[in-house]
Formats: structure tokens, sequence, C-alpha cells
């Protein structure tokens, strides 16, 4: 067992003695930004043209769910949230701290990247895992 | 090339069938199918078999056991919601190419209940409410809030297509539901996944449909050209790349492209389409594709459903059937069932909820992941 959180999802990186932050794969061919490590671009299919970039931990609301119904032991209602970050980078994750009801959710609202525990949520082997959410700008 | 028609269609009552065997369902669609023209299993020269539930199952090899070992040329297909669509075009083009004369195409699926996508990881924790959600009603919940965002699309805009396509089971005894269900009603239900509440999601269902697909020249010498229908596109399109495809499945720019090819290939425009039947796995979902279909503009979706114009009756009626809401998706199997649909439109047999004049009818699925398939069919004579 890690003393240290690990990684909820391969594109969060937590470097020892700095904050974490969220990697993307950018091409350097057309320039498009992935999340996910990738050999060939999905876009333009250049080879050997990826490298890794940090993404901001800023970004606006593009789309959203608020779910009411998951699978059991899922606590709800969350908001599923689609979200631009500010270099353009689309990007999947709960939309925390207001309401889960569509007057308080407005589309293009500037929310952050925060990092935080992943809900208490431990792997067979008892290893806590960081993960990140959005949260309205204040 | 050979034109290609359909002589023998037909679907079963959807619903649910734990004691039957994936094969024993498909064999009922298949042998009604056969049935229709008057052909036997004999007469097939390939079968084209779509399910995606037992996908390394080798469905289409026993459910021969069931109709019929003849040694003829089997393909099983998987290709998400897109399945019996994808094994309906395979057939089609296999009698394009002059492979062959007569073949069969058959879709079924055995469905569970509950919530489809966003399943448990096998490593690590799971990422279900923990990273968005994966699960289908939110999923197409998402796609509809972009509509929303893009276009005002209401929250009762999207319920009245459940209203619609509930109403029109009424009229379609092989749907799975034959109930009205009232805007109150659709939109008081549980919600699911904001803006889809329970009503507004397909209904998870067991079900099978088949064609069998011929040359002109075979339909001829059979003579069933007179009840035939032309096939008179086919295409099929991946999604391709948007900025957003990571974390967004895309239904949208894949649907566009296989419109754009199929009426290139048909040589006709959407004007010329009399019905639809298109792949509202949730109420979101429809209203997406009347723009991406081209029956209107993107911006003009909600008045489409608030003027009634896809309602039977209207300027383009759109899922007549049911759809998959309330008629039923067994995954595998919609993609026939829709064609099955178009084509008794197309021959004047749909009774009740008959599309009066109906000439040319397309049908429209999407698996997600994604796959789009479109078909255009016309009546032969």
């Amino acid at each position: 067992m890690s003393n240290q959180p690990l990684p909820a999802v391969p594109y969060l990186k937590i470097p020892e003695g700095a904050e974490p932050y969220l990697e993307g794969q950018k091409c350097g061919q057309c320039g498009s930004t992935f999340l996910g490590e990738r050999s060939v671009c999905s876009k333009c299919g250049a080879r050997d043209e990826m490298s890794p970039v940090t993404l901001p931990n800023s970004g606006k609301l593009y789309s959203y769910s608020i779910v009411y119904r998951s699978f059991p032991g899922i606590e709800v209602p969350y908001i599923s949230a689609i979200v631009d970050l500010d270099d353009g980078t689309a990007i999947k994750g709960n939309l925390i701290n207001v309401e889960a009801d569509p007057e308080h959710i407005e589309f293009d609202m500037p929310v952050d990247v925060v990092y935080a525990d992943a809900l208490g949520r431990k792997d067979a082997d008892g290893n806590s895992y960081l993960s990140f959410f959005f949260q309205p700008k204040t | 090339m050979t034109d290609a028609y359909i002589v023998g269609v037909d679907m079963i009552k959807f619903g649910r069938f734990p004691e039957k065997t994936v094969p024993q369902i498909g064999a009922q669609a298949a042998l009604m199918a056969l049935d229709d023209c008057g052909l036997s299993i004999q007469h097939m020269q390939a079968l084209y078999c779509g399910n995606l539930g037992q996908a390394s199952g080798m469905v289409g090899q026993r459910m021969l056991q069931e109709i019929g070992q003849t040694g003829m040329p089997v393909v099983n297909v998987a290709n998400a919601c897109a399945t019996g669509a994808t094994a309906f075009r395979e057939a089609w083009a296999s009698v394009k190419a002059g492979l062959y004369d007569v073949v069969l195409a058959v879709g079924v699926e055995q469905m569970g209940k509950g919530l489809l996508g966003g399943g448990g990881a096998k490593t690590g924790i799971p990422k279900e409410g923990l990273i968005g959600s994966g699960t289908m009603p939110a999923v197409f919940a998402e796609a509809g809030m972009e509509h929303a965002r893009h276009y005002g699309t209401t929250f009762e805009q999207f319920a009245k297509v459940s209203v619609k396509n509930h109403h029109h089971s009424t009229l379609n005894p092989k749907a799975m539901y034959q109930i009205e269900t009232p805007l109150d009603e659709v939109m008081n239900a549980e919600m699911i996944s904001y803006p889809n509440t329970k009503l507004m999601c397909s209904v998870n269902v067991d079900g099978s449909a088949a064609a069998v697909i011929c040359s002109e020249k075979k339909a001829r010498e059979l003579g069933l050209i007179n009840r035939a229908i032309k096939v008179r596109a086919s295409v099929l399109a991946s999604d391709p790349w948007q900025e957003r495809d990571l974390v967004m499945p895309d239904v949208n720019s894949c649907t566009q492209k296989a419109a754009k090819e199929a009426y290139e290939m048909a040589g006709l425009g959407p004007e010329d389409i009399d019905l639809i039947e298109l792949h509202d796995c949730f109420a979101t979902a429809e209203i997406l594709h009347y723009g991406n279909l081209g029956i209107c503009k993107q911006e003009n979706a909600g008045r489409m459903i608030d003027e009634g114009e896809v309602a039977l009756g209207g300027r383009i009626p759109v899922n007549v059937s049911g759809g998959l809401l309330s008629k039923g998706h067994p995954l595998g199997a919609t993609g026939i069932a829709n064609i099955y649909e178009v084509s008794t439109h197309l021959r004047n047999e749909a009774g009740s909820r008959q599309v009066e004049g109906a000439k040319i009818g397309l049908t429209h699925v999407i698996g997600l992941g994604s796959a789009c398939a479109i078909h255009v069919l016309e009546r032969a004579s």
C-alpha cells in the first residue's frame, strides 16, 4: 500500500514536492491537445509529434447533466460536466460546490480545476486516490 | 452493379423472453422474413447476423441450428447499436457486389434491465460519479444540453419527443408498450439524468428482426418484385475527429456525414423523404438528428416538435413505430427493425399508423463509439 495517494486517472500527475496537475498530449503538427498518451495524433495522423503539456486549471462549462440514477453505491445527485479548459482542451468531470439544479448552472460559467481525495474510494489494496473536480470560480 | 431489394422483412413483437436463447429469438424473425417472401432457408446463399451481447458466441451459426444448417457462409456482426444495420449493410454489399443473389440479414438481442454504460473499473477505483458519468442517459443528456446551449432547446421540447413516440406506439401492435404518456407525466417521471426522465429513456427489451435481400434479376425471376423495397442508399460512417471526442461521444458529425453521403448515393435530398425512423435512444437524442439529417435547420429542431411536423400526419413523421423510446431497443435488432417499419409503410401495409402515400423513407441508427448507419428505401413499383 502506498503512503501517497495515487492518481485517479493517468492524465493526473502528482509530482513529488509540487502541486498536482493535469497533463495533455499536444501534437506538434496540428496543435491539437488530447487527454491520454499516444504516439499518433487522432486528428491529423502525424506520428511521433506528441509531447506532454501541463493543462490550465481554469476553464468554462460547455455542457452537463445532473445525474440522479447511477449504479449501486454511487452517491447521487451529482453534476457530470464537460469543461473547455482555457487552452481549448475538453475534459469531463464532476462539477462540485454548486446546487444540482439547472437554475444554478449556466453554460460558459467559469470554473477552476481543484484537486481532492477521490470521494473516499480505495482500491482492493487499500490505496487512496487523488482526483480532480470542477468548481465555480469565486 | 446490380440494385439490391428487400423482398422479405419482419420483426417479432418486442418484449422480454428470458426463457428463450438468443439464437431462438433470432430464429423467429428469420423464419418470419422468409415467410414474408415465401422463400426457404435453402434459398439463402449467406447469413449476416447482428448481435452485441454474445458477440463472441457464433449466434448466426447457432441460429441456423434452429432453422436449417445448409452450410452457407455466416458472418457475425457487432457494431454497438448500429449492429443490426451493419449486418443488413454487409448483406446488401454482398448482393451489390454480385457475390450472391439472395441473402439473409438478422438482428437479435436479449437485454437485461437497468443502466447501460459507465461500468466498473478492472483496476484502480470506479470512475463513475467521480469523473462525471459514463451512463448512457447522462451521455445523451450532455449531448442534448449541448443542443440547448446552442439553440435554446428546452426540457419541455425534449419531453415532447417522448409524448409523440409513445403516442405513435399505441398504433403499433409490435411495440413493447402501447401507452399514452401525457407531457406532465413525462416531465414529472423519475429524473434519471437531467433532462432525461425515465419516460425519456429507451426501453431495454428482447427482440429480433430480419430481412431477405435479393438482386433485381433474382427478385424478378422469383416473382417478388411487386412487394420489393429498393435500397437506394446504404451508408456507414464512423465519427470523424472532433475537438471534444474523447470526453463527449459525438453522435452528430457521423450522422451528418452519413446523411450527406446517403442523399448523394440515392440522388435525392431530405425534402424527398416521406418518413424517418431514427435513433431516439433518449428523447434528447431525437431532436439532434432533425438537423443532422437535414429535415430542418438545427435551430428549428425544437419548433419541429412544438408544431407537430414530425408527428404522424405532420410534414415528415419521425418514429411512427413508437421508436426506441416505446417500441423498445434490443440493441442488435434495432437497425433491422427500423428497416422493417419503413418498408411496411412503403408497402402501404402499416394499418392505422400508415404514413399516407409514403414512397421514400430513411432509417438511421447510432452505435456509440461511434457508428452511424443510414438507409434510404423506396417502393419498387
